[in-house]
């Protein structure tokens, strides 16, 4: 069995994340960039099905500029073992359109018997990407699943909805998006790290996936008309207790018509 | 006017959910508002009437045995009744937009349609204008510290919006019934089985709750994280909670708040013992008005609150409900 994990590179929500004012586009360098751990513990599921004789192979796959490399090798340190990289200046700026196409135009050649994604990432929460790849694919989408069991010829898993927890199953091939409530993603070793180096990672441009003309391509696309700073918040009244400071609290509430 | 298509949630005996209102008083601000829902053979007449006490011109009316509706029964296709009948309600109603609810489920059905019609998909809008035929939909990002606003050019604007975001109400209509037909393979994954999750409370829902009090760290113990839950009755607010707070096992992981659990705009959010680490300020930081609660002076939340009180919420908390008691 061979599973295709999606990865992402996102902005380190430990720091300050920003956008570029002038694009809406965001902005690369003002802070770390890390592998979104939501794809990480997208990995887990497939090394675990790996370590279990499940899956014979994991290939980590993500679209990027050049420094999400980095996200590929860590990938590969925690045990994938190879890579796609997607990346080309044509896409910067892609819309989930042309990102789910991209994906999709890389997985539909690489005879993957399962996929794995993250639910949403950290930085764009969109959520919807799994579900358009899924479409393009023509693959079941099991989505939003807290435990994922992949078997021979089936996946499954649960899913919380509004009012019930589904037990969800579906044939392979399947594409699967996965909640930060299944395991924690594994540290990568040392052997891992010294591995990873080795390990081969193919690099795909807009025309190996099918994307003519890129992100600016023909057909629909999404445009960031204005970005806008938000000022940022004012403190308000602190007060230190001295045993009148929940009475103000009360009296604050009433006033503004909250109690 | 161009007509405005919203995908009504319903619960599997066919009740539309609340996610609807504000769709739909999303979608008569930029025109005219129709919906469509997929529900059981069958199970669909009391939602047509309800749509139409929210606003539906129009209502189309996918019948499927294999809709889910949420807890769908056994054998049911999670999500593929309910992709194909928003496309067959974009075909036959041609909407200059589609407007899908930010939920889990709303997502996965506006991303299939959106790859369906070959279009982009403008995630959690918190609200949308029209000028002419062109809509722009306006997003929240990185938890509120930006707003953009953005357009799809070449195709029908196919939307998420932020659960709770959408304030207007649209007035009620005369729904016209569109009976769609649903082709009859699809593609999902199969439901095998359906547990019902008992509601363990009768505290409103944290997504779209008009007060949210969440609590941290600081209350130390499983045991004392009651005391935010009595402060959260007191308020008739949600219950919310800090990932440390979760991750200690105080309260269960769906009220975790923050970049990594729920995003809520909320009237009104008192944060309770809650240092306030950005991935939690990313998660509340666009409700209207924040208390914080915490003996150190220099917890992060202060930056932000309106009213901070500097003290042992043990003490104060308690005397808080009292007050509120009294007010009421």
């Amino acid at each position: 069995m061979r599973i295709a994990v999606l990865i992402k590179q996102v902005p380190d929500t430990w720091g300050e994340r920003k956008l570029d004012l002038a694009t809406g586009r965001l902005d690369r360098d003002a802070s770390d960039r890390i592998i979104d751990e939501i794809g990480e513990r997208a990995l887990e599921v497939a090394l675990q099905a790996r370590d279990a004789k499940t899956a014979d192979e994991v290939v980590v796959v993500t679209m990027g500029p050049a420094p999400a490399a980095e996200a590929v090798k860590k990938g590969l340190s925690m045990g994938a073992d190879s890579g796609i990289h997607i990346s080309d200046d044509a896409l910067a700026g892609s819309d989930t359109w042309t990102t789910a196409e991209a994906l999709a135009g890389a997985l539909r050649e690489g005879g993957f018997d399962l996929v794995i994604a993250g639910n949403e990432s950290t930085d764009g929460r969109g959520g919807v990407v799994p579900a358009m790849v899924a479409e393009l694919l023509g693959l079941p989408l099991l989505a939003e699943l807290d435990e994922v069991t992949i078997g021979a010829g089936e996946v499954s898993g649960s899913r919380g909805v509004d009012d019930a927890i589904l037990t969800v199953s579906a044939p392979l091939p399947a594409l699967v998006s996965i909640t930060e409530r299944t395991p924690e993603p594994r540290f990568p070793n040392l052997r891992g790290i010294m591995g990873a180096k080795k390990k081969p990672v193919a690099g795909q441009d807009s025309s190996a996936v099918g994307v003519e003309g890129g992100a600016a391509g023909p057909g629909a696309h999404s445009v960031v008309t204005a970005t806008a700073e938000r000022p940022p918040r004012s403190a308000g009244t602190i007060v230190e207790d001295d045993g009148t400071a929940a009475a103000q609290l009360a009296e604050f509430l009433a006033k503004n018509r909250l109690i | 006017m161009s007509t405005i298509l919203v995908f009504a949630e319903t619960s599997p005996s066919g009740e539309v959910r609340e996610s609807a209102a504000g769709l739909l008083g999303l979608a008569a601000k930029l025109g005219e508002p129709a919906a469509v829902i997929a529900t059981a053979p069958g199970a669909s007449s009391g939602a047509v009437a309800r749509l139409g006490e929210l606003g539906a011109a129009t209502v189309a009316v996918g019948e499927s045995d294999r809709a889910a509706g949420g807890a769908g029964a056994n054998g049911a296709l999670v999500g593929a009744a309910e992709t194909e009948a928003v496309v067959a309600a974009v075909e036959a109603l041609s909407p200059a937009a589609v407007l899908l609810p930010n939920s889990s489920t709303g997502r996965e059905i506006a991303g299939r349609v959106a790859a369906r019609l070959r279009v982009p998909v403008a995630v959690d809008l918190v609200d949308a204008t029209v000028e002419g035929e062109r809509i722009t939909g306006i997003h929240s990002v990185f938890g509120g510290a930006y707003t953009t606003e953005s357009v799809v050019d070449g195709g029908p604007f196919v939307a998420t919006v932020r659960l709770g975001a959408i304030e207007d109400r649209a007035a009620a209509a005369s729904p016209a019934t569109h009976e769609l037909t649903l082709p009859g393979d699809a593609l999902g994954p199969t439901v095998t089985a359906a547990a019902p999750v008992a509601k363990t409370s009768s505290r409103p829902e944290l997504q779209g709750a008009p007060i949210v009090v969440s609590g941290g760290r600081g209350l130390g113990s499983k045991e004392n994280f009651e005391l935010v839950g009595q402060l959260a009755d007191a308020l008739g607010a949600a219950l919310g909670a800090s990932r440390a707070a979760v991750d200690a096992g105080y309260v269960e992981p769906s009220a975790q708040v923050g970049q990594t659990g729920t995003t809520v705009a909320p009237q009104l959010y008192v944060a309770v013992g809650i240092s306030g680490a950005i991935q939690h300020r990313a998660g509340m930081q666009t409700a209207k008005t924040i208390v914080a609660i915490n003996t150190d002076r220099d917890a992060p939340l202060f930056e932000i609150a309106d009213f901070g009180i500097v003290g042992d919420l043990f003490t104060v908390v308690p005397q808080l409900i009292d007050e509120i008691g009294k007010r009421k």
